[in-house]
Order: C-alpha cells, then sequence, then structure tokens
C-alpha cells in the first residue's frame, strides 16, 4: 500500500466516522442496545420455577391424607391452595390459576388403614411442557419423601436404595446468569454487527453518494476497510461495556484468559460485520437490507447458537443449519472462557470456524463489490 | 376520503411486494424460520452424550445404567475406566453428563443401606443441566419405586398416578411452536409498519405524501391496513404450517384465535408507527425495531415462564402486547380455550392499541416536518 492508498483510507475511515458520529443512532446500537439487552436477560430469563401453584384436593380429610399433603405446605417449589372438591379444582386448572391438582379420593384414608393402596391422583398442566415435567419430578420427589416416613412409622426402614448425588460442574449453584450473559453477549454483538453494517453500503446507493465514490481513485479494498475499521472500533466499544457490565454488575466468574476473549470477540465481531456488509452488498434498496437484517439476525441468534436451546438434541438436520449460525460457535467459546477456563479443544476448533466463516463473508462482500455501475 | 385511504393501501401494497427481492423477504423467512425454529426449539433433551464409570459388579448397576442408555434423552458416549477421565470429556463438551456408580454399590443395596450414585452434569449452560438434572431424577425415582416394591416384599401404601391435561406426553413443541406464532406475527408487522414511514422520510416522497389532501391521521390508516393485511395473513399461513406441517392440536375455535391476532397485530401496527414517526432514517427504525422486539420476546414468557421473573420484571411483562397472545394462542390452541376465557388479555391488548395507536396518531401530527 502506498502513500496515496493511506491517505485514501484514512479519508474514507473519517468520512465514515462522521456519519456515525452525526446519527445518534449508531452509537445508541452500540452502547444502549447492550445496556438494555444485559439488564432484561440478566434478570428476566429463568427456567427454575419456584412457588408453582398447586390445587390439594383431599375429599375426605384424615390423618393419612393430611401427612400427604403436608408436604407440600412444607415444600419450596409449591405454594398450595386447598380446595374441597375436584370440581373446583378443574376450574381453577382451566382458569389457569394453577398448574396441577392432587386428588385424594373420599375413600384415601380407609383404603390406607385397610393396606389397599388407593390412588394418589395428579393432574398436571402439560401446556407448558417444561414446567409440567419440573412438577412431576417435584410431586416424585415429596412422594418418596411420605413413603419413607411412613415406612419408619410402621417401624421399618425405607431407604431410598439409590441415592442421587448431583453435581453440577462450572456452575455449582445454577445461576442462570453465569450461562445467560455470555449467551446474550454473542446476542448483542450478532445485533450489533448487522445493525451497524448492513446499510452501509445500499444506503451510499439509494442517495446516489456510491457514484460519487465511484468516480473517486478508492480501490474496493480500501472503501471496504474504510467502512470495516470505524464501525469495527464502535463494536469493540460495545464489547467493552458489556463485559465490564459481566463482570462488575452481574458477577459473572471470569475463569479464562481475558485475551483470549478479547480475541474471540474481535474475530466474532469481523463476522457478524461481514455478514452486515454481505446484507448490504445482496440488495440496493435500504427497506430491504433492514428486512434482511431483521429476519436473519436475532432469532437464529437467539434460537440456533445453543444459548437456550440444547444443539444436541436437535434432529440432525436442524443441527447442521446450526453450523452455519456464527453465534454457535462464539456461545461455546464464552460460555468456555467465562466458566470453565482455557479449554483449548472447545477454543481452538470454534475459532477456526469464526475464522473461516469471517473470510468466507469478507471475501463474498469484496467480490460483490465491483466499482461499476451494474 | 375512503378512495384516497384506498389508494394509499393500494400503494403501500404495491411498495412492499412489487419489487421481487423485498415480496420474498417479506413472505418467505418467517415460514422457513417456523420450519426451522419449530424443531429446534425444544426444551425435551433427546441423546445427551452421556459417559459411565461403572466400577460395581452387581447386576443392580447394570440395571440402572441400562434404564439411562435406553433412555431417549441419554445417548452413551462410552464406558469409562476411571473417574480421572471424566473431567477431560467434560471440558471439551464431549460428554454432557457423566454416571458414577461405586465400587460396593450392590453390595450396600443388598445389605439395606443406600448406594449413591454420582452424577456430574456440565453446567456451563445452565438451562440444559437443570433438564439433564429433571430426567436423572425422574429415572432414579422410578427405579427406586420399583426397587422397594420388589425387593423389600412391601405393598407401597398408596399409588401415585401422574397424568398431563391437554399436552399428554409432555412435549415442548406443543408449546412452542403456537408461541413461534405469535413471534413470527409480530416480526412482520412491525418491519412493514416501522420501516415504511421511515423509508418515505429518507427517500423525500413523504414531503409529498403531506401535500396530497390526505389528511394526517388518513396517512396513519393507510400505512396500518397494510401492516394488518400482511400480518393476519402471515400469521395465518403460519398457523396453518403449525397445523398441518408439525401436527400441533388445534383444540380451540379460529373464531377466538381472529379476534386475538387482529387486536395483538394492531398493537404491534401501534408500536411499529411510533418507531416510525420517531426515525427520520432507517437505521433509526431498524435500532427501534430491535430495541422493542428484543425485550418484548423476552418478556413475553416465550422461551422462560413469566412467573420465574423477579417481581419488578413481572410488572415490566404487563407493557408486553405478546404477552398476551402467547397465553391465549397457546391455550386456544392445546386447551379449547373460548373467548370467556380472555377477557382479560384481550381488554390489555386493546388498550395498548389504542394507547399505541393514539400516541403514533399525536406523534404523526406534530413531528411533520
Amino acid at each position: 500500500m502506498n502513500a496515496g492508498a493511506g491517505l485514501r483510507l484514512r479519508g474514507m475511515v473519517r468520512k465514515e466516522w462522521l456519519q456515525v458520529i452525526r446519527d445518534p443512532s449508531s452509537i445508541a446500537i452500540a452502547f444502549v442496545l447492550p445496556l438494555l439487552l444485559l439488564l432484561i436477560f440478566g434478570y428476566g430469563v429463568s427456567l427454575d420455577s419456584k412457588h408453582i401453584p398447586i390445587a390439594l384436593v383431599a375429599e375426605h380429610p384424615g390423618p393419612q391424607s393430611a401427612s400427604f399433603l403436608g408436604g407440600f405446605e412444607q415444600s419450596p417449589y409449591f405454594s398450595p391452595v386447598t380446595v374441597p372438591s375436584i370440581q373446583e379444582a378443574e376450574t381453577l386448572l382451566r382458569q389457569n390459576r394453577v398448574d396441577g391438582i392432587v386428588w385424594l379420593r373420599d375413600n384415601f384414608d380407609r383404603d390406607y388403614l385397610r393396606r389397599e393402596s388407593p390412588p394418589i391422583s395428579v393432574l398436571v398442566n402439560g401446556v407448558d411442557a417444561n414446567t409440567g415435567r419440573l412438577v412431576e419430578g417435584y410431586i416424585q420427589a415429596i412422594w418418596f419423601g411420605w413413603l419413607e416416613q411412613n415406612a419408619e412409622l410402621a417401624g421399618r426402614e425405607l431407604r431410598a436404595p439409590v441415592e442421587l448425588e448431583q453435581r453440577i460442574w462450572f456452575n455449582p449453584q445454577v445461576r442462570s446468569t453465569d450461562f445467560l450473559v455470555p449467551g446474550v453477549l454473542a446476542v448483542i454483538m450478532t445485533l450489533i454487527g448487522a445493525l451497524l453494517t448492513a446499510l452501509v453500503i445500499t444506503r451510499e446507493w439509494e442517495r446516489g453518494t456510491m457514484e460519487a465514490l465511484l468516480v473517486t481513485r478508492i480501490t474496493v479494498v480500501e472503501l471496504l476497510l474504510g467502512k470495516l475499521i470505524p464501525y469495527f472500533v464502535l463494536g469493540m466499544g460495545g464489547l467493552t461495556l458489556s463485559l465490564l457490565m459481566a463482570r462488575f454488575l452481574f458477577h459473572v466468574p471470569m475463569r479464562g484468559s481475558l485475551w483470549l476473549l478479547i480475541a474471540a470477540s474481535a474475530l466474532f465481531l469481523l463476522v457478524a460485520l461481514g455478514m452486515g456488509l454481505f446484507i448490504s452488498t445482496l440488495v440496493r434498496s435500504q427497506f430491504v437490507a433492514a428486512l434482511v437484517a431483521l429476519v436473519s439476525t436475532f432469532l437464529p441468534a437467539f434460537i440456533l447458537s445453543g444459548f437456550i436451546f440444547d444443539i444436541q438434541s436437535m434432529p440432525l438436520p436442524i443441527q447442521g443449519v446450526t453450523h452455519l449460525i456464527a453465534a454457535r460457535y462464539y456461545v461455546s467459546i464464552l460460555q468456555t472462557l467465562f466458566l470453565v477456563g482455557d479449554v483449548w479443544s472447545v477454543v481452538l476448533p470454534n475459532s477456526a470456524a469464526l475464522l473461516a466463516m469471517a473470510v468466507f463473508f469478507l471475501g463474498l462482500v469484496w467480490r460483490r463489490t465491483r466499482k461499476n455501475l451494474e | 376520503m375512503i378512495h384516497r385511504i384506498i389508494a394509499l393501501v393500494i400503494k403501500e401494497m404495491l411498495a412492499l411486494f412489487r419489487d421481487k427481492r423485498s415480496r420474498m423477504a417479506v413472505i418467505v423467512p418467517p415460514i422457513l424460520q417456523l420450519l426451522i425454529f419449530g424443531y429446534a426449539a425444544t426444551f425435551d433433551l433427546e441423546h445427551v452424550p452421556l459417559v459411565v464409570v461403572n466400577e460395581d459388579p452387581g447386576a443392580i448397576s447394570r440395571d440402572l445404567i441400562g434404564r439411562f442408555t435406553s433412555s431417549e434423552g441419554f445417548a452413551l458416549a462410552g464406558h469409562l475406566q476411571s473417574v480421572e477421565e471424566i473431567a477431560p470429556l467434560i471440558d471439551s463438551k464431549s460428554a454432557l453428563m457423566a454416571l458414577h456408580i461405586s465400587r460396593d454399590c450392590s453390595a450396600s443395596m443388598a445389605r439395606g443401606e443406600s448406594c449413591a450414585v454420582q452424577v456430574i452434569i456440565d453446567g456451563r449452560n445452565s438451562n440444559t443441566a437443570m433438564l439433564a438434572l429433571n430426567y436423572v431424577r425422574t429415572i432414579i425415582s422410578d427405579f427406586n419405586e420399583e426397587w422397594a416394591e420388589r425387593a423389600m416384599g412391601m405393598k407401597l401404601p398408596a399409588r401415585l398416578g401422574i397424568r398431563a391435561w391437554f399436552n399428554p406426553n409432555l412435549e415442548s413443541r406443543w408449546f412452542i411452536v403456537p408461541g413461534i406464532i405469535a413471534l413470527l406475527a409480530m416480526i412482520v408487522t412491525l418491519v412493514v409498519t416501522a420501516l415504511s414511514v421511515a423509508r418515505e422520510r429518507e427517500a423525500g416522497t413523504f414531503d409529498q405524501l403531506l401535500v396530497t389532501p390526505l389528511r394526517p391521521w388518513e396517512v396513519l390508516i393507510g400505512k396500518a391496513i397494510p401492516g394488518l393485511i400482511v400480518g393476519v395473513g402471515e400469521a395465518s399461513l403460519i398457523i396453518l404450517v403449525a397445523v398441518f406441517w408439525f401436527r400441533i392440536p388445534m383444540v380451540g375455535e379460529l373464531t377466538t384465535l381472529y379476534p386475538a391476532l387482529i387486536i395483538y397485530v394492531l398493537s404491534i401496527i401501534g408500536v411499529g408507527l411510533m418507531i416510525s414517526s420517531f426515525s427520520t432514517t432507517l437505521q433509526q427504525a431498524l435500532l427501534g425495531a430491535f430495541l422493542f422486539i428484543v425485550p418484548a420476546v423476552i418478556l413475553s414468557g416465550f422461551t422462560t415462564p413469566i412467573a420465574n421473573m423477579p417481581a419488578f420484571m413481572q410488572k415490566l411483562t404487563y407493557l408486553d402486547p405478546m404477552r398476551y397472545f402467547l397465553i391465549i394462542v397457546r391455550r386456544v390452541f392445546l386447551e379449547g380455550a373460548g373467548l370467556e376465557y380472555f377477557w382479560n388479555e384481550l381488554g390489555a391488548m386493546s388498550l395498548i392499541a389504542m394507547v399505541t395507536l393514539s400516541l403514533a396518531t399525536w406523534l404523526f401530527r406534530h413531528r411533520m416536518y
């Protein structure tokens, strides 16, 4: 690159930078968006249910039914209401006032004393399948606790033959912020990249300033670098803010090396900016570019990155699709660097994939940007 | 007056659908996304890689391991010789979970003592970890129950029977796919309304629109009707895919769903037009759209129950129109609930629609420059 090229590039960066500064929305994208999203995600998303409303029906209350239902009163997972009849309980379930019903029929105590194994019926609202499953698990735990207690009273010892000793590694208290914040970072960086660059080339076409640029001596590479550099700087600024929030506001542990994290983020930002620029070169109208950016960035990064939904549980063809989503690799790197440490067997292959995607998108952008009007 | 509005609606529809790329970008991605997300977004674990360290020679441990490997949720990724081998496999994500049964497990069970089975789960994604743990708990409590009944020769004092209403196999897809209807309807509607005015502003054609005999509110209606047509139309396509492709049972009535859908789309249109009138460039409109969509999705209860959020967040969700429609669409689909259950939700959504639409009108009139 000769001195002229350096000068042209500097001019282009300066022009682009002025555009960034004059439209406050770019600054807002880099700094307000991460702030807002981290706050909402960091506090808002959790799958661990507590105080699930449940209806208890004992048609003929007696000592045994009371001892069984007592388990629900003490459980931190349920907030039970007692209703006299199953009809009322079903009404509550239909009105979504309770998520489940535990129903002891009127002969429960009598049959219990006669050792006839009376049924305990549990109805769970299955609409939210995940919560439904949790409710099942919690009820089973209460049920087994009651069985143990019963055996003890009968002078026998019923020890649960298998006792579960669970260890959740890397996040023993299962703090959801610890895993969400790294995931949100990936979503935020995807949005920043796409939002910043999706419109920058189409805008020049639509406003007719592209033709003005074409008649200058600027080369395609200089043009693209000039577009990339200011937004890269902005994006890294947004990243710094997000990292500071993760560390000092949400107290997410940082077990890997910070430099590795920054390097991986820079790589991912390149992919995200490259995708944005690619959208920008695909179409000549800002409206369509904005449309594509809206539908193709947030939802895939949210749903297909493994940030909330487990990728290995998806059907194989869909797992294949997730390989096209850059956020997938970044989420993997981030969760590992934050919570585990420098695990090279995770960091290296995922970074390689990001590098390949960066080269691919920027290469495509370079090939598609021609210095002519067609 | 009607003629003027109709003319504007026709013009808007042409602007949206005349260009092939714009037509594709409005119609194709939502359907494609439903097909992909419908399969991807599930909280049911399938074939999660599991490694086993079994030091116990007895039959009981084999029985227990068999229950894990035959479960849909787990797939055996290998037997390990020692506990030390677990860490590298979990670190590198080759296994999500390790099951460790110690040497004297069968023996201590034969003595009537408990045997501790250790389960190690990768907590990097604590969501998945909790799901896996829940599967483990179910397997172990089933095992315990059967074993207690069999080995101790005692009849259990009662029988526990659990049934799930509305979704007997607790398939999370039945829960998520109706949610995707609400999600995509919102995005499409917002795209059409939030971007359309900003586009005219930037192109300078908005001024031309202002010097026509159209009144501001007529312009607003002309911009809102295409949003309504596209939003409801796209949602109908998505409902068809949900019912006929994903086979989500549609127990309720369309006559319940559609009034709710229309009010929902209207409230989104109000938000979209508000964003529209705030922004002078497309980039600002795009930013505005994202600033609404992302929080709206998170706070709606689409992926995680609202009841699990902290109290102040739960209050915030009342502002989110998607929250209400999500409840309606899920319950109409799976429970077959009728309109009489939804007065609160419909009322809240109508209120949001009225507020946002009037605000948009006001902003329109006061930002006419």
